[in-house]
């Protein structure tokens, strides 16, 4: 082990990548000879050259294509979309073509690709460059969306990620970027799939991922001072969904709070609460509860950014509510 | 041998011509059949006809090498059959059963047949072109330049050229400097849209100077034109990677899709096309010109029509896929606790009884 920033990580998982696999290229606006907008591409024009590394011109709809195509035989692309917010400039392609091909063609053509691009809110970067829109892909057949929380899957779900013959979204969050923590060396690739429990606790599970993950596990230990057990459970990978390990954690538990920094209506909340509602109904002690973000185009003013994104106190207030006021 | 309409076919290899021939009345006999399959409801959802675009279909693909690839549009039945397709499975597709191209999951709309390197049709106008411009990234990305190098073609419509993904496409194609020719196939009508009210440069193929790409436009109704200007593209896409924007003038002799009446149309239009339908008129210049007598060519009609039936006898007797192969084909490696429940199915397995 090795601690590691989630950005380290990245960037040298995605160096091994590339020196691993000859068909593996990057692909984006402002990689190369910028190095990134969010430096995870640092240095790897320099190291691999023009033909691994591409610079693209701003055109997510074009560039995005290529990739695709370029997956159809046989590359494998890893996108860098510079925010989730300009990946609708491409859902086209994501939705239409990438999660498709497969299906369309009875199996013929595989897509294995990789975008990479980070969600997140904050710090005033108000509503068009502040979205969390990745169930918008969650939802979609033949695609898969993986959350690293942790500075370990960031390397393991990355890889994983670019080495699976699906389409693959890698969903990075801005405020983790700076995050450390211990890394496994040499080779490490996650399952994509399965769920982890960060934390395991008695009296409550906290669901989450991405940031919303970190802040929930950070919330959890604070609450064991108080006396409450929390598990924590970073869903890792929004599609395919691990409901088996939330149900279980809930009939152990009996209470579910559910945290995400996406919109509440429509979110991955609903999805989880509608699945404990049908795989641990007789488990259930109290409502399940969501905590999510403000349901309104993320303002630039501070204190109202800070009042619409869910934060450590929301969530153990809705914890303690949740426990019937302890 | 001469030939009034422009092309010498003296230089030409009878025998090739012959099979241009034999594969522009299998595309009419294919498609007429599939109107007809349609209207009884054998075929399902959209069916988008290549009738009147023979000499288009029958030149560009003449110009393309086995190891090159293609990315059609959704009007791309014919296509699929001059690149070498099995007519039966491509009607078996048409009629989505288990000996289709796909296995009766895409449709009329989405053929692909990768062993003759087509790499699909596509039911979202344009979703094809990034596409293709990044199967010409992967082989410049694999190999250099070569007279001998494959290379990719890539159709759209003339209304398609009003997109973004088109625009996006050839600017990183030229940018790139990748091995394709895109291929406006200009039926002059986007659905009932006539180009010149949709396109501020109605000459299409001029859309490619912003690109600094070169471009041409052919006569869509004669086979060797459009042929000649599709090789020589696509020699210059192979040999020295420079993408080019060629631009083929035909017209659709049916409406949009089968359903389409196509009330939009003129009783001037309708006598032209009668007029300029490619394929009486490459017959009678090849009888003309003595490649054909009009019992040879009558022969490859006839031929034409058998192969259509037997295509659709084939498609016939093929099995409907059956539903337990429903969540095939989604992901190549479906996860172990993929959720692949039917409507109405349980989300957990074993239920949250207590």
């Amino acid at each position: 082990m090795t601690v590691l920033s989630y950005r380290q990580a990245l960037h040298d998982t995605l160096r091994a990548e590339l020196q691993r696999d000859e068909n593996v290229f990057l692909i984006g606006e402002e990689i190369g000879v910028f190095e990134g907008s969010y430096k995870i591409t640092a240095g790897l024009l320099a190291e691999f050259g023009p033909r691994r590394v591409r610079d693209a011109p701003i055109a997510e709809e074009g560039f995005t294509g290529v990739a695709i195509g370029a997956a159809m035989m046989g590359l494998r692309p890893v996108v860098e979309i510079m925010t989730i917010n300009f990946s609708l400039l491409a859902i086209d392609q994501i939705v239409n073509n990438a999660a498709k091909l497969r299906s369309l063609s009875g199996g013929q053509v595989s897509v294995p690709l990789v975008i990479r691009t980070p969600g997140g809110g904050g710090p005033q970067l108000s509503a068009t460059h502040s979205q969390n829109l990745e169930v918008w892909y969650a939802h979609v057949p033949g695609l898969k969306v993986v959350a690293p929380a942790t500075c370990a899957d960031a390397k393991g779900l990355l890889a994983a990620a670019i080495r699976d013959d699906d389409p693959v979204l890698v969903l990075e969050n801005l405020a983790l970027y700076n995050t450390k923590g211990e890394v496994p060396d040499g080779d490490h690739v996650a399952e994509i799939g399965r769920a982890a429990v960060l934390k395991p606790g008695r009296d409550i599970t906290i669901v989450g991922y991405s940031r919303a993950a970190v802040i929930a596990l950070d919330v959890a230990r604070k609450l064991e001072a108080d006396g409450i057990s929390a598990e924590v459970i970073d869903l890792r990978s929004l599609r395919p969904l691990d409901r088996d390990t939330v149900c279980a954690s809930v009939r152990k538990t009996s209470r579910a709070v559910i945290v995400e920094d996406d919109w509440l209506s429509y979110g991955t909340g609903a999805e989880i609460a509608a699945t404990i509602a049908e795989g641990a109904f007789d488990y259930l002690d109290a409502p399940v509860r969501r905590v999510a973000a403000a349901e309104v185009p993320l303002p630039y003013a501070k204190p109202l950014e800070l009042a619409a994104l869910p934060d450590a106190a929301a969530i153990t207030r809705v914890v303690r509510e949740s426990l019937g006021g302890h | 041998m001469t030939d009034p309409a422009g092309t010498d076919l003296a230089r030409e290899d009878p025998a090739v011509l012959r099979d241009y021939y034999r594969r522009m009345a299998l595309i009419r006999a294919f498609e007429q059949r599939a109107a007809e399959m349609y209207t009884r409801a054998r075929i399902g959802g959209y069916c988008h006809l290549n009738l009147g675009e023979e000499a288009t279909v029958v030149g560009l693909t003449a110009a393309l090498r086995e190891e090159d690839y293609l990315f059609a549009t959704y009007r791309e039945h014919g296509y699929a059959l001059a690149r070498g397709a099995e007519p039966g499975r491509v009607m078996a597709e048409l009629f989505g059963r288990t000996d289709g191209l796909s296995h009766g999951r895409g449709g009329s709309m989405h053929l692909f047949d990768t062993e003759h390197r087509l790499l699909g049709g596509y039911g979202i106008v344009g979703g094809q072109i990034p596409l293709a411009t990044g199967a010409a990234f992967a082989l410049a990305y694999k190999g250099g330049p070569a007279a001998d190098a494959p290379a990719v073609m890539c159709l759209l419509g003339d209304a398609t050229t009003n997109i973004g993904a088109f625009h996006e496409s050839l600017n990183l194609a030229s940018l790139w400097q990748l091995p394709i020719v895109y291929v406006i196939v200009n039926n002059q009508l986007g659905m009932g849209t006539p180009v010149e009210a949709a396109s501020a440069e109605p000459e299409l193929w001029r859309r490619g100077c912003a690109y600094r790409m070169p471009g041409q436009r052919v006569d869509g109704n004669d086979v060797l034109a459009v042929r000649d200007a599709a090789r020589a593209a696509m020699a210059k896409a192979r040999g020295d990677h420079q993408p080019t924007l060629l631009e083929t003038v035909s017209y659709r002799l049916r409406g949009h899709s089968v359903v389409d009446p196509a009330r939009y149309r003129t009783a001037q239009d309708a006598e032209r096309l009668r007029r300029e339908d490619p394929l009486p008129a490459f017959r009678g210049r090849l009888i003309a010109s003595g490649v054909l007598d009009e019992e040879a060519a009558a022969h490859i009609d006839a031929e034409a029509d058998k192969a259509v039936t037997a295509a659709v006898d084939f498609a016939d007797a093929s099995p409907a896929p059956d539903v337990t192969t429903l969540f095939d084909h989604v992901y190549a490696s479906p996860p172990p606790g993929m959720y692949r429940g039917l409507p109405g199915g349980p989300i957990i397995s074993g239920g949250g009884s207590a």
